[in-house]
């Protein structure tokens, strides 16, 4: 029967050889993968900008991104992709809640610079590698479209 | 109890339970808010709640972590705490940095990071008042007479739990380092080290209730804090999907996730195996009731429930819906929630000399949660389940599918009421046996 010394080195050898590797694991993603999978040379000045303005407001509060945040309005990964630039410079710049049919969002009434950040922050998110996220609706094809 | 500075506890335990509620306030807010009622909006958008909300819950559950602490450490290291006044400091330093921090999220001052939503400056605070609180813990431990591997395990996952809140203070340029070290302290805190802090809580509860042997219960706790950082290290990979790191996190997220109901598997049949060893019939039979809860929700909750959707094939279409919210929910409640109010339970009578533990509101306290918060697990992983076919699998629109989830808001309204009679009944309880006294104290 296992003893409590054995119990002891099975806890305290697991950790640091499963803590390595998670180490190891995670420098290669960081140095070596992420840079390539989110076109880190396209890091410009006004998508950190865009970022900041981002976490300032806790944007992630309402909306999603990366599949990541409440669930409260729409996912922003492709925002830049299904709305387009002009939608979202609407939506940054108005002075009345954004509601569409009646969900408010805050009205952030953002300047001309503050929101084309905003917007080069969401454009280069939607171009990262993410693995097929947001995944394309599979069963759309299937659902029967009624004769008119 | 034996030791007078152990009397600190309660006001950590008071603490929790006045968070508690706040916290469920807010809940209902976005509740309403998802039916289409904000009538807050102007003084409390959602992301203010939600941020509200969740930062609630991670200070009740760290000051209830701290109270059992602070209770459980003079026993087991048979030794006073270094310093009483040290410790009121810490408690008012805790309590002043979440008001202030909850204050902040209404006036948007704070980080936009999901569960670390408290300001820089602010953070900065937390470790000097996390410091301090490991100090005074530590220090005790050193002068002690004795260092039981309870307290030990009990030790480690606090400080554990404090090292890792650092790299979610880094600030990166690039949203997907700055998601990878978030995860760092998020999971690595919920499905790590915070485990290792609920088994030292657990252990030294069914040591007390049970009257099983300390051998043989520390001997089961390495086992199952080992299985714990063996799946939940790698485990972190879960969060690795789809942000923008490589595929093959895709394979160890999985494989090591799958495994992670393990952990908690092994703390419900390990409780109930105790329990059913012990000979010792405790009076205080509703600590008994959360103790061996907390080891059968947390299997259901964080480790059914999790893996549920932790596949990756499945959290493609479930990431980022209320599938998560689904799990979240029972996990949080069934290993930590129900944790801190089982310790709550044991101590009070102990601290206080009163036995209100026979009340029927102390029962009662535990059946409506219990029953609301599955109720509400319920309603959520309806409303998930809705949200992925009609969203990610069909194709329609956000708000259109929002709009059709709305009547499992309504099942989560009701549920959420019958959880909140309970939550109430449980803290008026410990308000009602008053402050700690002296003459609780046993004489040596």
């Amino acid at each position: 029967m296992l003893s409590k010394n054995q119990a002891r080195t099975f806890f305290l050898g697991g950790t640091v050889v499963f803590f390595l590797i998670f180490l190891g694991l995670s420098w290669h993603t960081l140095a070596r993968e992420v840079p390539k999978q989110t076109n880190a040379q396209n890091l410009t000045e006004s998508v950190i900008r865009g970022k900041e303005i981002f976490d300032k407001n806790n944007c992630m509060g309402c909306h999603t991104i990366m599949g990541e945040g409440a669930y409260y309005a729409p996912e922003l990964t492709k925002a830049y992709e299904r709305k387009g630039e002009a939608y979202l410079k609407t939506v940054l710049t108005v002075k009345e809640p954004w509601a569409p049919r009646g969900r408010k969002m805050v009205a952030y009434a953002m300047s001309d610079q503050d929101a084309n950040d905003v917007i080069a922050f969401l454009k280069w998110v939607g171009e990262a590698d993410l693995n097929g996220f947001p995944p394309k609706p599979d069963l759309q094809s299937k659902v029967p479209v009624p004769a008119k | 109890m034996k030791y007078k500075s152990q009397q600190i506890a309660w006001w950590f335990f008071a603490l929790s339970g006045v968070l508690l509620l706040l916290q469920i306030t807010y809940g209902f807010i976005m509740a309403f808010a998802h039916l289409g009622y904000d009538g807050l909006h102007d003084l409390i958008p959602f992301n203010a709640a939600t941020a509200t909300h969740k930062n609630l819950l991670v200070v009740w559950i760290l000051s209830g972590f701290m109270g059992a602490a602070y209770f459980i450490i003079p026993d087991e290291a048979e030794h006073e705490l270094i310093s009483v006044p040290l410790a009121k400091l810490q408690f008012w330093s805790l309590a002043i940095v979440g008001v202030v921090a909850v204050i902040g999220f209404h006036l948007n001052w704070w980080e936009g990071r999901k569960f670390l939503e408290i300001p820089r400056p602010l953070d900065y605070l937390v470790v000097v008042n996390v410091l301090l609180f490991l100090y005074i813990i530590i220090m005790t431990l050193w002068k002690g007479k004795k260092r039981t591997t309870t307290s030990l395990v009990l030790t480690m996952g606090l400080l554990f739990a404090a090292l890792l809140y650092l790299p979610g203070m880094i600030w990166f340029d690039n949203q997907t380092m700055d998601s990878f070290f978030r995860w760092w302290v998020v999971h690595l805190w919920v499905e790590g080290v915070w485990e290792l802090i609920m088994g030292g809580i657990l252990a030294y509860l069914l040591i007390k209730l049970t009257g099983v042997d300390r051998e043989v219960i520390e001997k089961w706790l390495y086992v199952i804090v080992g299985l714990t950082f063996i799946s939940g290290i790698l485990g972190t990979g879960h969060h690795y999907y789809y942000i923008g790191t490589p595929k093959y996190w895709l394979m160890i997220g999985g494989i090591f996730s799958a495994m992670e109901p393990l952990a908690f598997l092994g703390m419900a049949l390990f409780a109930l195996a105790m329990y059913r060893k012990g000979e010792k019939r405790h009076p205080n039979q509703i600590a008994l009731n959360w103790t061996l809860g907390t080891a059968i929700i947390s299997f259901v909750g964080a480790g059914l429930l999790g893996v549920a959707h932790t596949l990756p094939a499945v959290n493609m279409y479930t990431h980022g819906t209320f599938v998560t919210a689904m799990h979240g929910h029972l996990a949080f409640w069934g290993a930590y929630g129900m944790l801190v109010l089982g310790m709550i339970t044991y101590a009070t009578p102990l601290m206080t000399g009163r036995k209100l533990y026979t009340a029927p509101g102390a029962s009662y306290a535990f059946w409506l949660s219990n029953i609301g918060m599955i109720g509400m697990t319920t309603a959520f992983a309806a409303a998930g389940v809705t949200q992925v076919y009609l969203e990610r699998k069909v194709g329609m629109d956000f708000i259109d599918t929002q709009q059709a989830m709305e009547v499992h808001f309504l099942v989560l309204i009701a549920a959420a009421t019958l959880f909140t009679v309970g939550i109430v009944m449980f803290v008026l309880n410990f308000f009602k046996y008053g402050k700690p006294t002296d003459e609780a104290l046993e004489r040596a």
